[in-house]
């Protein structure tokens, strides 16, 4: 245990850009669990009094159309905003790996199957396809996680089926077979385990891209609906407004989304980095 | 013709300076094979690559020269810019390398790419490229060039590619061969058939070759003389037959006591105790065999820096008490 | 030439019942349409207990085939293998993970590196097959076992929590050899487990099979394309080409009489520290595996002694002494004789 702690906290100290990247995936997190809570008002009261002011001490993000505080929703959107890719990603990281793995594994017709789908499912525009399936199944926040898993399925399965392809007649699956392990145990016990690093750069940068999926969904009026505070629809809402010059609206929520998608993108190397037990000397 | 004196190289790594090699001295005479001889780790390959400066870029050269000197150039190759390296090598000297499949680019034809070598080293007409080329896949004995030109390296056996390898380096005729382990991961066979093919066109060549290989039997059968490394030292160069004979080096008679021979029985077979030292150590011993030896004596061996003494006038060894 | 003498192949002395016995085995494996390529081709032989047979042979020459059909990593395509007089042939690769015989019968890898798994400790590599296969469960049992092995093949205690990048080549090798003794196998096949290593630790490796095996009682199987080490550690060796066994018997005779053309180039290619006559080398190309002519010897064209009637007939494996078996029309010996 103090092995892995030491060697966190290297990862995070031996590189700059690793360390403002888990410093800012913690603030995300902070405000992903605590946000209703500390938010200084409530997301969804409105009032037409104070409707369209520009950011000031009171407001330090401003206030909207109808007078709710901008700061207040964007601390409350991350929680949607989050849950909604962390539970996307982690749908089709699962379904994903399963696949691929079987697919990288068996080979023949199991690959020639899975992969013939996979290959049908990435003929289709993947947001047009996210579109498409959340207007046929419903506006809820349940559909949009499944539209967004669905859209990211493809990558998952590509790469861990390339990666156990490489992997699967290592010696080390060979002497696996030797020592009596069968065909589930190795690829739960032997290959994954080793695919396992180079998934976690992809799991990070497709965070960021599910993020800007469902902000996206929601952009276009798919997915989370107003008064919900989320980014997209509050991005969505305040580009309106922008042309008469209340920019507080969308630029905030749009930063902050901004952000969040930099963090992750920016956090896929320290994470294989911590993961990977190569890694560790 | 090749001599390099004092050469040390360090690598600098997260963990700390690697020292890879020190004081280094060895040379070479024109016509001559020189083996260079030791474990892994031992520093044969950093040298060499060190001699065609392509060296990572994580590895300093922090002291030495090397001389080189041919009928037309004399130049100190630690020294000489990246361009003019480039018009040595090649020209005056070439390498070829353990893997040859990998060294060989894999989506042009063999054929192609001797040619490609020639353009950029010779002011042969363009016409008579493929001529000289074919020339040369014949030079290496290789069966019906004509049809091999064409060939991909993937589909010519581990050999083939060595011997097309060779037919690269030997294109521009060079003057020094450094061949880095030419013949690990051949069959027995074919390793002779390679050996014998580069020791005879370094015969008809009249060209130096520096054999670097882990295999001490392979280096005695093809050497004039052999170069020890262990851990970046040079601990004894030697005639081939009298290094054999009579070895000075405590780690030299280990290594042939270690190596599987012929007419060696099991018991015979003496492995050799001890791990290399740390090479990022701060307090490494100036002899770097001393927690491997036998014969240590902290008060001899201990001393700094390491004795390096001419046993006869071709016979140098790196230690204070050889046997 | 001398006729060949068939009575000594009932000269065989009585041997108890063998431990490994191979008839006939073939491994085909497709290559495009109509293409096959031949990389074990009737291979027959016998190993007793507590014997140690090397099987020689270039890249390319079928052992790492034979020996991954041996060990049912790969099924057969035709032809018997009995271990222990039951059948093994028949069952497929993929289930032979649960049978009685798995624990039986073991290998040691060639690349020490590749074979062990990058996120298992050493710990976790050695005890499990103990884990998989063994009744015994008890987690004190379990440490106290993988420490015992630990300790037989010399590895210091406290590597044991290490992965195997924090070890050296030597010590991966010991892990991989604790990994394959584990469960006392019968049969240990070794695929050249010394080729990755350094001349000091080969030396260190080899003594400690040679112990291990007095200790244990195993039979080996040694695969090695270096003669010297075959020589060193087995009583008797195959000698493989293409698919085929061209020549087996006691490995002091084959080293000091070889019969077989390609063993004597074989031999003849070792490099030595002794001044010897000029290897004999094998000029042109190996022959094709794929669609083999069944006819034609798999060393016609690269061989010094190749006739027309090697291109003809294909040679057949035959007793030319005791336990000394050649296929070859020309053997060496023979040909000394019609010399003389």
């Amino acid at each position: 245990m103090t092995t892995t702690l030491k060697h966190t906290r290297y990862v995070i100290g031996e590189n700059l850009i690793t360390f403002a990247a888990f410093a800012l995936f913690l603030a995300l997190a902070l405000m992903a669990i605590l946000g209703p809570a500390i938010a200084p008002y409530s997301p969804l009261t409105t009032n037409s009094a104070i409707a369209l002011q520009s950011p000031s001490l009171a407001h330090w993000f401003g206030t909207d159309q109808l007078g709710r505080d901008v700061l207040s929703r964007v601390m409350v959107a991350t929680r949607l905003d989050l849950g909604i890719a962390v539970l996307a990603v982690a749908l089709s990281f699962v379904v994903g790996s399963f696949l691929g793995t079987c697919a990288g594994y068996f080979g023949g017709w199991t690959d020639r199957i899975i992969s013939r789908c996979i290959d049908t499912l990435m003929a289709f525009p993947l947001f047009v396809l996210a579109m498409g399936l959340v207007a046929a199944l419903g506006n809820s926040i349940e559909n949009i996680i499944y539209a967004t898993a669905m859209i990211n399925l493809p990558l998952y399965t590509r790469v861990i089926r390339s990666e156990v392809l490489v992997r699967r007649s290592a010696g080390f699956v060979e002497a696996a077979r030797l020592t009596g392990n069968g065909d589930w145990r190795i690829m739960a016990y032997h290959l994954f385990p080793n695919v396992l690093p180079v998934m976690m750069v992809h799991v990070s940068l497709n965070m960021g891209w599910a993020i800007l999926n469902a902000a996206g969904l929601s952009f276009i009026g798919l997915g989370v609906q107003p008064p919900t505070a989320e980014w997209g629809i509050m991005v969505a809402e305040g580009a309106t407004y922008i042309v008469s010059g209340e920019w507080w609206l969308a630029l905030f929520p749009g930063a902050v989304l901004m952000l969040a998608v930099f963090c992750f993108n920016l956090l896929g190397d320290g994470l294989r980095d911590l993961i990977d037990p190569r890694m560790r000397t | 013709m090749l001599s390099v004196e004092d050469l040390s190289v360090e690598f600098r790594t997260r963990a700390g300076v690697v020292k890879a090699l020190e004081a280094v001295n060895f040379s070479v005479q024109p016509g001559e094979t020189v083996g260079i001889v030791g474990e892994s780790g031992s520093g044969k390959s950093v040298t060499a690559f060190t001699l065609m400066g392509v060296l990572d870029r994580a590895g300093q050269v922090t002291a030495g020269r090397a001389l080189f000197q041919s009928n037309r150039v004399a130049v100190d190759l630690l020294k000489e810019s990246e361009s003019s390296l480039r018009q040595l090598r090649g020209q005056e000297l070439s390498m070829i390398f353990q893997n040859p499949r990998t060294a060989l680019n894999p989506i042009r034809q063999v054929g192609k790419q001797i040619t490609d070598v020639l353009r950029c080293h010779s002011d042969l007409p363009p016409a008579d490229l493929r001529l000289k080329a074919l020339e040369m896949l014949a030079s290496v004995r290789i069966p019906d060039p004509v049809k091999r030109y064409e060939a991909y390296p993937y589909e010519l056996s581990g050999g083939l590619c060595q011997r097309i390898m060779i037919a690269l380096a030997l294109a521009c005729s060079p003057e020094l061969l450094i061949a880095d382990e030419p013949t690990t991961g051949l069959d027995v066979t074919t390793q002779t058939t390679v050996m014998n093919l580069l020791k005879d066109l370094a015969a008809q060549r009249q060209m130096a070759t520096v054999l670097i290989t882990h295999d001490l039997a392979l280096a005695s059968e093809y050497c004039d003389r052999i170069v020890v490394m262990h851990a970046g030292h040079v601990v004894e160069s030697a005639p081939t037959h009298s290094l054999f004979s009579q070895p000075r080096h405590p780690y030299t008679a280990k290594l042939i006591a270690a190596t599987p021979e012929p007419h060696k029985s099991f018991a015979e077979l003496m492995p050799i105790g001890g791990n290399l030292p740390d090479l990022k150590a701060m307090d490494l011993a100036p002899c770097r065999f001393s927690t491997r030896c036998d014969r240590f004596d902290s008060a001899l061996c201990g001393q700094t820096p390491l004795k390096r003494a001419a046993l006869a006038p071709d016979h140098q060894v790196a230690c204070w008490q050889p046997l | 030439m001398t006729q060949l003498q068939p009575h000594f192949a009932n000269a065989l002395p009585h041997l108890p019942p063998p431990l490994l016995r191979v008839e006939n085995l073939c491994k085909v494996f497709p290559v495009g349409k109509a293409a096959q390529l031949h990389a074990v081709d009737q291979v027959s032989f016998q190993i007793q207990p507590g014997e140690s047979l090397g099987l020689v042979g270039e890249s390319g020459c079928g052992k790492s085939t034979l020996i991954r059909l041996i060990t049912r990593l790969l099924d057969v395509t035709s032809g018997e293998i009995y271990f222990d007089d039951a059948l093994l042939s028949t069952t497929a690769a993929r289930q032979f993970p649960r049978s009685q015989h798995r624990a039986s019968l073991q290998l040691v890898f060639q690349d020490p590196t590749d074979s062990l798994n990058p996120r298992f400790s050493a710990y976790d590599t050695i005890a499990d097959p103990i884990r998989r296969l063994s009744p015994q469960q008890d987690k004190q049992q379990l440490q106290a076992r993988v420490a015992e092995l630990a300790d037989w093949v010399g590895l210091p205690q406290d590597l044991l929590s290490r992965f195997p990048h924090q070890l050296s080549g030597g010590q991966k090798a010991r892990v991989g050899i604790a990994r394959a003794i584990a469960l006392n196998p019968k049969l240990l096949v070794l695929d050249e487990p010394t080729s990755a290593l350094d001349v000091s630790v080969q030396a260190v490796i080899l003594h400690l099979l040679a112990d291990l095996k007095q200790r244990l009682g195993m039979s080996y199987l040694f695969v090695s394309h270096d003669l010297n080490v075959i020589r060193l550690l087995c009583d008797r060796v195959l000698v493989m080409y293409l698919g085929k066994i061209v020549e087996s018997g006691p490995v002091d005779q084959i080293f000091s009489h070889p019969q077989h053309p390609y063993t004597e180039a074989l031999i003849s290619a070792i490099p030595s520290f002794e001044s010897k006559p000029h290897p004999i080398a094998l000029t042109g190309e190996p022959r094709s595996p794929i669609n083999p002519a069944p006819q034609v010897c798999r060393l016609y064209g690269r061989c010094p002694r190749g006739e027309d009637r090697c291109q003809q007939v294909m040679p057949e494996l035959q007793a030319i002494a005791p336990n000394h078996q050649v296929a070859c029309h020309f053997p060496v010996s023979a040909a000394a004789d019609s010399r003389d």
